[in-house]
């Protein structure tokens, strides 16, 4: 029996250690050979190269900041998606996916194609339209410069934190997969993105996340495919599950369907009711990040023509339904196939758990044992198995909900499919990274330095400054990471900081767009009391988890189910304030709206194309597949 | 686009092709000498194949999208 196969130890060249090629610090769950440590190099060259060629195509600030507006609808549509696509999301949901059963499908499919479809068919022709380089910047055309100074200045803070929480959390999963050391993750990798965004702007940003989504697929899935060979299908798989239920190996519940548990919050593990999914996630948290979140729809902005930026959208619609394939299966796969190295079934558990189970150097019991047998009754582990973890024979490790796909590529890949997989998480990080600093380089010269601090100079000017925030940029990413790394509760407060913002913006970018009688103040307000209702629920419910009854309307709801509500809140606040605050002040003349509202601007006219190339027909084609997919798992 | 450009199209297309030529020279080398890796169905060879699908793309985009090639 194969149990989990925590190496990759075929004999030869291959699969050589290479530790002497690393910097090693702890040890690992996969062991890489020199094939794997090759593919992984090639990557690097490959980016690399990739930033300098690029460099000879960034020399204005329309080709640096965006990508010269030269961008398929393909590439921008890979781009776009790819953008959301990080190996924190990757890992993150496939755990989830271990623990709620299909339920975390839910994030791919109504927690974005309608958004994306929205903005693809309705929003992307007013941003396309009146040329604006940035979120912001069509709250400064629409609303002033008051709003759009604010969501400037918010956006680039966060940005940058965003990416250092990534960075770190790339080093911490490096670390915990591989076993490298935490400085050199941290160190390898922003120099390569800050050398290839710096080089290459937003094209080679683009390029890169283009890349990454390609290595994804060929690096991760392989491992659904032989999950499915392995169980026997998706019914020989539901089959294995519902003995494992039997068995007591899984805990009881759910695992297959969406829709069925979501009539109550006590009828599913994440706590959540259908209002919340449809109206919570599905509207304010989606529409607020797929809509109005810099960070991907500067993608669709570089697109070459208003049918691409579109059809971008649309495009990255159907890779977001087809991600579940090789997020969300690998995690279910993972409750029947994986096993531990005694044969037995293998149940992964929280990160808490992991930490205080944790044996010293030498191996033996867990270090903090008392600690570690209070957190193991609270699990669903057979008692079998706490018994081995406790008594520290060394068949049974301990490993987390987020360790699943990692489990899996090692489990189903050998030498240079594993490097291969690996260098898939890698390019998911590093691209994730380069969109939050290619973003937070346009957002700061374009919104803050242009317009406050040097108003007119040349064009290789901001060029040259977009370079030199971008290294800026890493830097205090960097900062940021290693502040992260000292001060580990820090992560969920920025985390949950980001979150503060977009759904309040999602209400004054809908009523600017749609709404000609919406005023300067009442964007402003709108924008100001939304977040800081957002920022108040958070608080109210950190200083008072009762609290979460009111806020989720439940006392049976959970943590997931606060989110959801808290920017459903937000939303409706700063659309209220909005309109009660637009109905009191002046609104702008219809002369100084064309162009960036609704009733009048005037679309472009495009040239007509086959039905097969027609936005609307892949459109409606998206919905039914969509609509198939949550009738199908219902 | 620049019309000299090179494609990403191309780039993807070398990376594929390398990647692709590296994992099925890998598992033909373990076909040939009987030393399989310590995976689950590593009876199903999945280097091989996979590595030849991950080389005919690789080929395929490589050529389609070479620098040069009037569009």
């Amino acid at each position: 029996m194969f149990g989990l196969a925590l190496t990759s130890p075929a004999a030869g060249l291959f699969t050589m250690p290479a530790k002497a090629a690393l910097a090693f610090d702890s040890p690992s769950l996969a062991h890489l050979g020199l094939l794997d440590i090759a593919v992984i190099a090639i990557y690097f060259l490959m980016v690399i190269w990739i930033g300098f060629y690029l460099k000879g195509q960034s020399n204005t600030s329309e080709e640096f900041f965006m990508a010269g507006r030269e961008m398929t609808a393909w590439i921008a549509g890979l781009s776009f998606v790819s953008a959301n696509l990080g190996s924190l999301e990757l890992m993150g949901w496939a755990g989830s996916s271990y623990q709620y059963g299909i339920l975390a499908a839910h994030w791919y499919w109504i927690g974005a194609i309608p958004a994306m479809l929205f903005l693809g068919m309705v929003m992307m022709p007013f941003y396309y339209v009146c040329k604006t380089h940035s979120v912001p910047g069509y709250l400064k055309l629409r609303y002033g410069q008051g709003s759009s100074f604010v969501a400037a200045v918010s956006f680039a803070f966060m940005t940058v934190l965003m990416s250092g929480v990534n960075m770190f959390a790339m080093a911490e999963v490096m670390k915990i997969v591989l076993g490298w050391d935490m400085n050199f993750s941290i160190i390898v990798s922003s120099l390569a993105v800050a050398a290839y965004v710096a080089l290459g702007g937003l094209r080679s940003a683009i390029f890169n996340e283009v890349l990454q989504f390609v290595l994804i697929w060929g690096g991760a899935m392989l491992v659904p495919i032989l999950g499915l060979v392995e169980t026997g299908g998706w019914n020989g798989f539901k089959a294995r599950l519902a003995h494992n239920i039997a068995t007591g190996d899984v805990p009881v519940g759910d695992y297959t369907h969406m829709w069925r548990s979501m009539g109550h919050f006590a009828d599913n593990p994440m706590g959540i009711h259908w209002t919340g999914i449809v109206f919570g996630l599905g509207f304010a948290i989606s529409f607020g990040y797929w809509t109005t979140d810099f960070l991907v729809v500067q993608r669709v902005l570089a697109a070459n023509s208003l049918r691409s930026a579109r059809l971008a959208p649309v495009i990255g619609s159907f890779f977001k339904m087809a991600v579940p394939f090789i997020v969300i299966l690998p995690g279910l796969l993972g409750l029947v196939v994986l096993t531990n190295s005694n044969g037995s079934h293998m149940q992964l558990v929280g990160e808490n758990v992991v930490k205080d189970c944790a044996r010293s150097a030498s191996g033996g019991a867990p270090v903090n044992l008392s600690q570690c047998s209070a957190d193991l009754a609270t699990t669903s582990v057979l008692p079998a198995t706490q018994q081995a973890v406790l008594a520290g024979t060394g068949d049974v490790q301990l490993h987390s909900y987020n360790e699943v796909l990692p489990l899996m590529m090692v489990r189903y890949l050998g030498p240079g499919l594993l490097g291969l997989g690996i260098t898939a998480l890698i390019a998911g990080f590093m691209s994730g990274m380069a969109g939050n600093v290619s973003a937070f380089t346009a957002i700061f010269t374009y919104d803050i330095y242009q317009p406050h601090i040097v108003k007119h100079a040349r064009d290789d000017h901001y060029v040259l400054v977009g370079r030199i925030v971008t290294i800026v940029g890493v830097v205090i990413s960097i900062g940021a990471a290693y502040l992260v790394m000292n001060a580990a509760g820090i992560m969920d407060y920025v985390q949950a900081l980001f979150s503060f913002f977009i759904s309040p913006l999602l209400g004054v970018v809908l009523l600017g767009m749609f709404w000609k009688r919406a005023t300067k103040a009442g964007g402003f307000w709108g924008l100001l009391i939304g977040t800081l209702t957002s920022i108040g629920l958070w608080a109210w419910v950190k200083a008072d988890p009762s609290a979460l009854r009111f806020v989720a309307i439940s006392p049976d709801a959970k943590d997931m189910a606060e989110n959801m509500y808290r920017a459903l809140w937000s939303v409706i606040t700063s659309v209220g304030v909005n309109v009660i605050v637009s109905l009191f002040t002046k609104p702008k003349p219809l002369s100084e709206l064309a162009s960036v509202v609704y009733g009048v601007t005037p679309l472009p006219k495009e040239e007509p194309v086959p039905f097969y190339k027609n936005e609307w027909t892949w459109t409606g084609i998206a919905i039914v597949l969509f609509l198939a997919l949550n009738i199908y798992f219902w | 686009m620049h019309s000299s450009a090179i494609s990403i199209w191309f780039f993807i297309g070398v990376l594929l092709s390398v990647y692709g030529a590296l994992v099925l020279a890998y598992g033909i080398f373990e076909l040939v000498t009987h030393q399989a890796a310590n995976v689950v169905l590593a009876n199903l060879h999945a280097p091989v194949w996979w590595g030849a699908i991950l080389l005919g793309l690789g080929l395929f985009y490589g050529v389609r999208f070479r620098p040069g090639r009037a569009e």
